[in-house]
C-alpha cells in the first residue's frame, strides 16, 4: 500500500543508478527520479532510458515514485513522456508551468502516449512545478486545470532567478509566492509541496523552515539528502496530544453517526464536519486507522 | 565429523591435532571448570642494575637464542603502520631460523610482506584473528601446509593461557619505553593507546622484547606493560607509520546508505527493551556501526538515559560520550584513533584493559559478560543468523574474527547491521561461506529493505513490531535480495583445507577451504 | 543493424557499468570486453544481459568494452542500450547536434 501522505519527496538525479535503486529504503514519502535540472544535458537519452528500466524493476516499496521530467518545450520532454509513462509512475512532476494550458497540453500528450499503449487513462498524478513570476500569477487556475493534479509545488531556486532576486535563508522574497502557491492548493483539495533546502548540514535551519512550511499550509517539502527525512517528518508528524485529541473526536464521530447525529458537543466543544476532517487527517498522519483501535 | 551447525570438520588435521567440533555457545562453558590446564608463568632472576637495552632488534634478537619451530607473538596495535612485524620475520630468516609459528593478535595490509616468508619456509604456521589482502589470498590460495587458525581476541587470550599457544617470544612495538621495559601506547609520536593485546603475551612468553621508537627517562608511565614481565628493550628509528596507526579516519560516515542503516538499527536498539539507564554498549569503528553510536547518543540526551561502560574497540566518538557523561566508564581493548591516547592517559574513567579480562571465556567472567548491547558489522550473514566476517563473497580470507563471536555471546542484544546487498553482491546468504559467529548469539540484523529478529527471541521481536518497525522474515527478505542482484554462481573450492575458525572456547566452528582457481 | 561510430555510456561510478562500443568488420560477430569485480558470480549472467540488449538491435558485428562496477541488471541493459543508441545515432530527445 502507498502511503496516503506527502510529507516528504526525495530528489534523486536519474543518471545514477546507484541512488535509483536505493530509492524506496530511505523512509520518503516519495521519491523524484529527476530528468530535469540534475542531469547533464548531454545524459537525458541515458538517464530516461535508465529510470524506465529500473521503474520497471526495482521495488519501491510503499514510496510514491514521481518522475520529473524535462520542460516539453525543450527537445527533451516529449520523448520523456514516451519513455515514461508506459512504465506507470504514480505521478509526473512538470517543470515549469505558468499557464493552464502548459498543463493541458502535457496530461493530452499523456493520454495519447497511453491510448497507443492500452494504459488507461487518468492513474498518473500531475504535480505541476511553479517557477516563474508568471506561473505564481496563474497559480489557481494551473491548481484546477485538470482532476489529475493532486498537488503543486514551488520552485525555489529557480523563481527568485525569475525575479531577479538572490535567495535568501528566510526565503523573503518567496513569501507571497509560498503563500499564494499553498492557497491556490488548499482551493482545490490538493497537496502543497515546498521547495528545497539546500544546505543539508543546517539540521536546525531546516526545522525552523519546515516548521514555517506546515504553518502557512504546506504538506510536504522536497529533499534533497536522505538525511533531511526524519526532521521534516517530526515537523510534519501530528503530536501525541493531537492524535489522541483526534481518536476521541473520530470515535465519538463514529458513535455520533451511527446513531444518525452529525453535530454534537464534545468536552463542551461543538464538533462538526471540518473538525472531524481534521481530526481524520491527523489521523492519517500517524498511520492509524481508528478500526483498528 | 559435523558440528552443530552442521559444518563439516575433521578430526585430525596433520600438524594441529585432534580437533573438537563446536557444541554451542555456552555448551562447553556451562561446566565452570574447564579441563585445559593454565600455563605457568616463567621463572627467572635477573640481578640489580643488569642492562636490558639492545644495540639493535637483530641484537635483542639474538640474544633472545631463537630457534627454528620456536613461537613469535606480536600484537596488532599499530595496524596498518606496522613495521614491526616483517622486519622481525627477516631479521629471523636471515639467521637462518625456520618453522616459526607467528602467532599475532591480528594481520593487516602491512603484512603483506609475510608472503615470501611463507613461500621460503621461515613460517610455517599461524595464529591470528583477521588475515587480509595479499597474505589472505595467498593463505587461500594454498601457500601454507598446515592451515591458518583463525581466533577471536577472546579466544586467543584463552590459547595463550591454556598453553595452546605456547610463546617462546613475544616481540612488543610500544610508542614509549623505558630502559628497564615498562611502555606504553598511550604517550609518544606512534602512540596508538591501548596495549591491551600484548599483555597476556608477556606473562606468558618464555621471553619478551619491547620495540620503541621512544625511549623515555625511567620510568615511563603509565606502566602497561611491566618490567617484571620484560628480558630486552630496544630502541629503534621508527615502529611504523603514525599516519597509518593513528589515521583518525574514524569520523561519521556521510554515505546515506550507512546512515540509514545505523538509524534503523538505533530504532531497533530505542525499543528492544535493553536501551535505559545503565546499559552498557559497544560498537566497531565501521561505516554504518560506528554511525549507530551518533543516533544512540542523539536518543541518550532525548531520554535523559546515560549508560554504565562502553567497551571495545574505542574510537574518539566513544571518548567524546564519555566526556558527555552519558557513560561512566571506557574499557579499552584496542584504540582506533589519535584522539583516543590522550584520552587515556588524562581521564580516570578511561581504562585500558587486556584481553584477558575483555573476552577470553576461560576465567571468572570477562568484560563482553557484562555487555547489554553490542553493533556489529557482517561480511555475510545467512538465514540461520550465522555471520561470516573471515572470507570474502569469493572465499578468499579477508577479514577478521577480532571480538565479534565473543562480544555476540556476551550481549543481551546483539544487533548485526549490514546492507543488504553490497556492489551486486547479496550478503543475506541461505549459507555463509565460513561461520565466524554462530546464528544463536545474533539476536536482530538490520539492513536498509528490513529488519530481521532471530525467531529465538520472539519477546524482541512483538517488542519492535509493537514501535512499528518494519520487521521481515529473514527467509523472504532473502529471497528479495536474491531477486534484486540476481543469483551468484557458487564458489569452487577444493578439498584442500587452508584455514581453521576456532570458536572462542577453543572448539571448532568451521573450516576454509582453498579456493579453486 | 551495423554499428558505424564509436560511442560510449555509463560511468566508473560504483553500481555503474561504463560501456564503449566500437564498429568492427562485417563478420567479426560480438566481441565482448567484461572488466567487473564480481565476475566470478556473475560474469555470465552480465554476458547475457548485454547479449540480449544487443539482441534487441539486431546487432551481429560489434566491440564492446564494459566496465562493470557492480551494476544491477536494469542498469547494465540500460547502458548498453543508451551506447547502442548513440553508436547508431538513433538516440531521440537529445540536444540537436
Amino acid at each position: 500500500m502507498k502511503k496516503n501522505k506527502r510529507r516528504t519527496a526525495l530528489y534523486i538525479p536519474g543518471h545514477n543508478p546507484a541512488m535509483v535503486q536505493q530509492g524506496g529504503v530511505y523512509g520518503a514519502d516519495t521519491v523524484l527520479l529527476d530528468l530535469e535540472d540534475s542531469v547533464a544535458l548531454s545524459e537525458k537519452d541515458a538517464a530516461r532510458i535508465l529510470v524506465r528500466n529500473m521503474i520497471r524493476t526495482v521495488d519501491f516499496y510503499n514510496t510514491e515514485v514521481t518522475v520529473r521530467i524535462n520542460h516539453i518545450d525543450t527537445p527533451f520532454g516529449i520523448t520523456d513522456l514516451e519513455y515514461i509513462v508506459p512504465v506507470k509512475p504514480e505521478a509526473i512532476r512538470l517543470p515549469k508551468i505558468e499557464t493552464k494550458h502548459d498543463v493541458i497540453r502535457v496530461i493530452e500528450l499523456i493520454e495519447k502516449i497511453e491510448k497507443k499503449h492500452g494504459i488507461p487513462h487518468g492513474n498518473i498524478k500531475i504535480h505541476p512545478m511553479i517557477e516563474t513570476a508568471i506561473g505564481v500569477q496563474n497559480v489557481f487556475e494551473i491548481a484546477g486545470a485538470h482532476p489529475c493534479i493532486d498537488a503543486i509545488t514551488i520552485g525555489g531556486q529557480d523563481l527568485t532567478a525569475d525575479m531577479g532576486i538572490v535567495k535568501t535563508k528566510d526565503n523573503a522574497g518567496l513569501d507571497y509566492a509560498r503563500k499564494a502557491i499553498v492557497m491556490a492548493a488548499k482551493a482545490n483539495r490538493i497537496d502543497a509541496l515546498d521547495s528545497v533546502f539546500a544546505d543539508v548540514n543546517d539540521d536546525e535551519g531546516l526545522r525552523i523552515e519546515t516548521e514555517y512550511a506546515k504553518k502557512i499550509g504546506f504538506t510536504g517539502k522536497a529533499v534533497i539528502n536522505p538525511r533531511q527525512i526524519d526532521i521534516i517528518h517530526d515537523v510534519f508528524n501530528p503530536t501525541d496530544e493531537e492524535i489522541r485529541v483526534a481518536i476521541k473526536i473520530v470515535k465519538a464521530f463514529n458513535e455520533n453517526a451511527a446513531r444518525g447525529i452529525g453535530v454534537f458537543a464534545l468536552d463542551g466543544k461543538m464538533i462538526d464536519a471540518p473538525v472531524v476532517t481534521r481530526a481524520q487527517h491527523v489521523l492519517n498522519l500517524a498511520d492509524i486507522d481508528i478500526n483498528d483501535l | 565429523m559435523k558440528n552443530v551447525l552442521g559444518r563439516d570438520i575433521p578430526e585430525y588435521i596433520e600438524g594441529i591435532g585432534k580437533l573438537e567440533p563446536f557444541q554451542g555457545a555456552w555448551t562447553k562453558l556451562k561446566k565452570g571448570w574447564m579441563d585445559e590446564p593454565a600455563v605457568a608463568i616463567a621463572t627467572k632472576a635477573k640481578l640489580p642494575h643488569e642492562n636490558k637495552l639492545c644495540e639493535s632488534l637483530e641484537e635483542a634478537i639474538i640474544k633472545a637464542n631463537p630457534v627454528n619451530g620456536m613461537t613469535i607473538s606480536f600484537h596488532h596495535h599499530l595496524r596498518e603502520g606496522d613495521d614491526v612485524i616483517v622486519k622481525c620475520i627477516s631479521i629471523l630468516s636471515n639467521l637462518g631460523i625456520n618453522s616459526i609459528t607467528l602467532a599475532s593478535s591480528s594481520l593487516t595490509t602491512a603484512h603483506d610482506g609475510l608472503v615470501p616468508y611463507i613461500q621460503d619456509g621461515t613460517i610455517t604456521r599461524i595464529y591470528s584473528s583477521g588475515i587480509r589482502e595479499k597474505l589472505g589470498k595467498a593463505i587461500s590460495k594454498g601457500i601454507l601446509d598446515i592451515p591458518v587458525i583463525i581466533q577471536s581476541h577472546g579466544g586467543r587470550a584463552r590459547a595463550i593461557r591454556t598453553g595452546k599457544i605456547k610463546i617462546d617470544l613475544a616481540i612488543i612495538s610500544a610508542s614509549a619505553a623505558d630502559c628497564e621495559g615498562n611502555a606504553t601506547g598511550a604517550v609518544g609520536k606512534s602512540a596508538f593507546g591501548s596495549i591491551g593485546y600484548s599483555m597476556v603475551d608477556v606473562e606468558h612468553a618464555m621471553q619478551s622484547i619491547i620495540v620503541t621508537d621512544n625511549l623515555v627517562d625511567y620510568p615511563c608511565i603509565p606502566i602497561s606493560i611491566a618490567q617484571n614481565f620484560v628480558d630486552y628493550v630496544v630502541k629503534v628509528d621508527s615502529i611504523g607509520d603514525p599516519s597509518k596507526i593513528a589515521s583518525g579516519t574514524t569520523r561519521i560516515t556521510k554515505s546515506p546508505m550507512d546512515l540509514r542503516i545505523a538509524q534503523l538499527a538505533a530504532n531497533v536498539i530505542e525499543h528492544s527493551g535493553y536501551f535505559q539507564n545503565n546499559f552498557s554498549f559497544q560498537v566497531g569503528a565501521g561505516g554504518a556501526t560506528l554511525a549507530v553510536a551518533k543516533f544512540i547518543r542523539d536518543k541518550m540526551k532525548k531520554k535523559n538515559i546515560t549508560g554504565s561502560f562502553m567497551l571495545g574497540g574505542i574510537t574518539s566518538y566513544c571518548v567524546d560520550m564519555l566526556n558527555e557523561n552519558l557513560f561512566k566508564a571506557l574499557f579499552d581493548v584496542q584504540s582506533f584513533d589519535a584522539a583516543v591516547s590522550s584520552s587515556l592517559l588524562n581521564n580516570k574513567n578511561h581504562i585500558e584493559v587486556p584481553s584477558t579480562l575483555y573476552a577470553n571465556p576461560f576465567n571468572c567472567g570477562c568484560l563482553t559478560n557484562k555487555l547489554d548491547i553490542v553493533v556489529l558489522g557482517v561480511l555475510e550473514i545467512d538465514v540461520d543468523f550465522n555471520v561470516n566476517v573471515i572470507t570474502s563473497s569469493e572465499g578468499y580470507i579477508t577479514g577478521a574474527s577480532g571480538g565479534h563471536s565473543d562480544t555476540a555471546s556476551g550481549a543481551k542484544l546483539a544487533v548485526a547491521v549490514c546492507p543488504s546487498f553490497r556492489g551486486r553482491i547479496p550478503i543475506i546468504k541461505k549459507r555463509v561461506n565460513t561461520i565466524v559467529t554462530p546464528g544463536e548469539s545474533i539476536d536482530v540484523l538490520v539492513t536498509e529493505r528490513g529488519i530481521c529478529v532471530n525467531p529465538n527471541n520472539k519477546d524482541l521481536e512483538l517488542r519492535l513490531r509493537k514501535a512499528g518497525l518494519n520487521i521481515r522474515d529473514i527467509h523472504d527478505l532473502e529471497i528479495e535480495v536474491d531477486g534484486i542482484t540476481g543469483i551468484p554462481e557458487k564458489i569452487q573450492f577444493t578439498d584442500k583445507i587452508v584455514g581453521i575458525v576456532e570458536y572462542r572456547d577453543g572448539t571448532i566452528i568451521d573450516v576454509i577451504r582453498q579456493v579453486k582457481e | 543493424m551495423v554499428i558505424k561510430q564509436q560511442a560510449q555510456a555509463g560511468t566508473f561510478e560504483s553500481s555503474d557499468m561504463l560501456v564503449l562500443v566500437e564498429p568492427v568488420s562485417e563478420g567479426t560477430g560480438r566481441v565482448i570486453e567484461l572488466h567487473s569485480p564480481v565476475m566470478v558470480q556473475f560474469g555470465k549472467s552480465i554476458k547475457e544481459e548485454i547479449n540480449n540488449a544487443l539482441d534487441e538491435y539486431e546487432i551481429k558485428d560489434v566491440r564492446l568494452i564494459c566496465n562493470d562496477k557492480g551494476a544491477l541488471s536494469a542498469t547494465i541493459s540500460a547502458r548498453v542500450e543508451t551506447a547502442i543508441r548513440r553508436a547508431l545515432q538513433i538516440q531521440d530527445g537529445v540536444l540537436p547536434s
